[in-house]
């Protein structure tokens, strides 16, 4: 019916619906401003100003062959996994810096990797599309790589990947434009999500009780919170201005921010439906590569493509601080889970731990 | 020279060099003969190279202008280098910019990065080739590899390449000599920039491209209007909060947790990253018999905190059967289990829950209202994923609503209050300092202590069999 309604009168209806589509976007946006009675700056008036920060390079983790791509904590708060373009993926104690666990890719390119919440798996993957969970073992002699297991299937590379509460399932981005819930087990997709335009290239995980909802971002310079039950995109945002390279929900998970090729983080309130902060500078050209929240959500750690992360007052929305010490691009950047470090990986083949 | 019209900035899909559009804007600032940076003529041997400047001087030029540190300045002009719009005259392999007296030049825009891009490997073969002809052996080892395999790959040009070279060298002898080193610096900068020596990197470099091209243009058809207007009208419809409200949860949330954020508020005894102790960790183990005072404050902040962290989790279910009630958690975590379980799994356990929580009788029932208990049930029919979600959101909002703050309340709670302990501080020495360094303590394999917690966990679960609540009923009767 829809086939024969557009041939019969095809340029009629297409500029009807598209109007229609305008205006209801307009409207939109004034729902979302009716509720929009104070700025984020006049809250923050009451709160104090932050002091002086001595954050310094406490561990420099030295191994990779090539750009560290991609890394992730371990609950136990100390060990991480990191990832590289020459297809390695090693599992560091990150408080001795010993290596405690190697695994070579069948791919180069690894831009995804993850812990898994019990400490005993990691999952990565990149160039061959696939998503793999490698069990971790205590014999430090066993080859990894025999036990592996193929999860994830898509199209193109994976971007990102995040297990959910357990082991058994995980969450997975890609450059074909989906992301997708598979069950580990069986191999099995348990969801699929569709609504990007283009690559999406990052995601986490609400961090909220009931556990439902992720945040995806990608180069279509959109950012989509997904239902994990129904598949539906229910809320999406764009406003920035280029590919959305990074995406991390505040604490609460009443909100999240995003880092982006503009040079700028933003950060959405997802109870708000609006934007309610851009953090940038004139002189900040380069873009964003991640960021995330330190414990409070008081302070935005951002690494950025000029080598240098940059530390923000989300509240005040200033910069607070510069830290300068990787010699190439930061391509990663996570709080570790109990909030005393970050860490950071960097194109110049190494991780950095600050404290 | 012209711009490819079908490579923006380097980058085949959308500007995502964009930011050399920025550079170059400073750059041409940074040229203005009566506000940009000041050059002089040096002396090179025995010609004389005009405007060049001094890494101090654009350091000190671009924290005036850009209103910024010294050392995000020399930062920024490290980019400007790594990019190669400012070259070095001395150690130019290395693209950095020393705040000194060391001398660089602008780069002439024909060799900026967004005219030539991409350097094609043609154009520097009869670079190398040219200079080979030069002088024979003044190519680096690194330059001679290249110029050997470009020679193989390009065999079939390679008369081309040649000639292509000898017109270049011939038309360089024609010019000025002065003109001649400054182009060849110029062209040699260039080619660091666009192929760079090992053991270093190019700017350039971008990472993979992307597959999609966001700038391809959607077919706008019925379907593309029909999906923007179904989602539109949802988001309209959907309820939204006011920005003093939720801007303000936000507000809240930072301040209850400052002190516990180790960035704002140092974490006792000390940040094992600084001190390289790691008393903090041992302190707060999951399975810590005594938490510290800062955790138990924590689980008083939300329902969350408290089940988020395994110890609160344990002094809650400690609370619960006391008052028996233990049944609401069970059936939450049990409720989890199969939400984040197997798919494999799923009818099993979907089963084990409905016998042990919702049957008429259930050894555990739990007391939810009539609808959800009919909607739950009748899902169990065909289990999936989340067809337990009704009855655990309810469970989960009872216990946070009125267990959790009558726990709050409760003597189990005072009492870990007053058991808890307040490490203090550590203060070391720098010579303990540099001790603590050369022993840091690794710790247990997380895959031990899953292993201990699974047995644990399988230990408890044969030990406290569910209340029979008929049994206790009955005995309780007996007694009266």
């Amino acid at each position: 019916m829809a086939a024969q309604e557009v041939a019969s009168q095809p340029s009629d209806t297409l500029t009807t619906l598209k109007t229609e589509s305008e205006t209801l976007k307009t409207k939109l946006e004034e729902e979302r401003a009716k509720l929009h009675d104070v700025e984020l700056h006049q809250v923050a008036e009451k709160i104090e100003a932050l002091g002086q920060f001595v954050m310094k390079t406490r561990r420099t983790l030295k191994g990779h062959g090539n750009k560290v791509l991609c890394m992730d904590w371990c609950k136990d708060k100390r060990r991480i996994v990191s990832s590289s373009q020459d297809g390695k993926v090693i599992v560091w104690d990150a408080f001795t810096t010993n290596k405690e666990h190697a695994v070579t890719m069948p791919c180069t390119w690894v831009m995804a990797c993850a812990y898994a919440p019990s400490g005993c798996a990691v999952a990565c993957g990149g160039l061959d599309n696939k998503c793999s969970v490698y069990p971790l073992s205590l014999d430090k002699n066993e080859n990894l790589a025999a036990k592996k297991k193929s999860v994830a299937m898509h199209t193109n590379y994976l971007s990102a990947c995040c297990f959910t509460n357990s082991d058994m399932q995980i969450l997975t981005s890609s450059g074909d434009g989906t992301c997708a819930l598979w069950d580990v087990e069986s191999g099995q997709m348990l969801q699929s999500f569709h609504g990007h335009a283009a690559d999406v290239l990052c995601l986490d995980l609400a961090p909220s009780e009931t556990g439902n909802t992720f945040v995806s971002g990608g180069c279509d310079k959109k950012a989509c919170v997904w239902d994990m039950r129904t598949g539906q995109c229910i809320q999406s945002f764009e406003t920035h201005e280029s590919d959305i390279n990074s995406v991390r929900y505040y604490p609460s998970g009443d909100a999240f921010a995003s880092g982006s090729d503009d040079a700028t983080c933003r950060l959405y309130d997802l109870r708000a439906d609006r934007e309610v902060a851009i953090y940038s500078k004139e002189s900040i050209i380069f873009g964003t590569s991640s960021v995330d929240f330190s414990l409070s959500g008081r302070l935005l750690f951002g690494g950025y493509n000029d080598y240098t992360i940059n530390v923000w007052d989300v509240l005040k929305g200033t910069r607070v601080s510069i830290l300068f010490g990787h010699e190439n691009r930061v391509s990663t950047l996570r709080v570790s889970p109990d909030g005393t470090a970050f860490c950071s990986g960097s194109w110049d083949h190494t991780l950095r731990i600050w404290a | 020279m012209t711009i490819r019209s079908d490579r923006d900035h380097g980058q085949r899909y959308r500007p995502r060099m964009s930011c050399l559009k920025k550079l170059e804007a400073t750059v041409v600032q940074m040229q203005d003969p009566s506000t940009g940076v000041k050059g002089t003529d040096q002396k090179l041997n025995v010609t004389i190279i005009p405007h060049v400047i001094t890494g101090q001087d654009i350091v000190a030029w671009i924290t005036k202008n850009m209103n910024i540190d010294s050392d995000e300045a020399q930062a920024f002009g490290t980019m400007l280098v790594a990019f190669g719009y400012i070259y070095p005259l001395q150690d130019h392999k290395k693209l950095v910019l020393r705040p000194d007296g060391s001398l660089y030049r602008f780069q002439t825009p024909y060799f900026w990065p967004v005219q030539k891009w991409k350097a094609e490997d043609t154009d520097y073969a009869i670079y190398l080739a040219k200079r080979n002809i030069r002088k024979k052996g003044v190519l680096d080892a690194y330059e001679q590899e290249e110029y050997n395999k470009l020679h193989k790959w390009m065999n079939h040009k390679w008369d081309f390449i040649v000639m292509q070279a000898k017109e270049q060298y011939h038309a360089g002898k024609a010019r000025q000599k002065a003109d001649r080193v400054v182009f060849d610096c110029q062209e040699r900068a260039y080619w660091i920039v666009h192929r760079p020596p090992p053991q270093t990197h190019s700017a350039m470099d971008y990472g993979l491209d992307r597959h999609i091209d966001p700038n391809a243009e959607e077919k706008k058809t019925y379907d593309y209007y029909r999906r923007i207007i179904i989602y539109t009208q949802q988001a309209v419809m959907r309820s939204r909060v006011k920005s003093s409200v939720s801007l303000g949860a936000l507000a809240k949330y930072i301040t209850t947790f400052k002190n516990h954020d180790p960035f704002l508020v140092p974490c006792l005894p000390s940040n094992p990253w600084q001190t390289d102790d790691d008393s903090y960790w041992e302190l707060n183990t999951p399975d810590v018999e005594i938490p510290t005072k800062m955790r138990v404050e924590r689980w008083s902040f939300s329902f969350y905190e408290l089940l988020n962290d395994p110890r609160g989790r344990a002094d809650f279910k400690i609370f619960l059967k006391k008052e028996f009630s233990g049944e609401n958690l069970a059936f939450w975590e049990a409720a989890e289990e199969l939400k984040w379980g197997t798919a494999a799994s799923m009818s099993e356990k979907a089963e084990h829950i409905f016998k042990t929580f919702l049957a008429p009788g259930a050894p555990r029932w739990i007391n939810i209202d009539g609808r959800t208990m009919g909607l739950t049930v009748k899902g169990l029919e065909h289990p999936h994923r989340y067809v337990l979600d009704a009855a655990q959101t309810h469970i989960f909002m009872l216990m946070k609503k009125d267990t959790f703050y009558r726990y709050l309340k409760s003597p189990v709670y005072k009492e870990m209050q007053k058991k808890a302990i307040s490490p203090a501080p550590h203060n070391f020495s720098e010579a303990q300092l540099q001790q603590n360094m050369r022993n840091r303590r690794p710790s247990i394999d997380p895959i031990i202590t899953w292993q201990k917690e699974q047995e644990e966990k399988a230990k408890a679960e044969a030990a406290s069999g569910p209340v029979d609540i008929k049994k206790l009923m009955a005995s309780k009767l007996d007694r009266k």
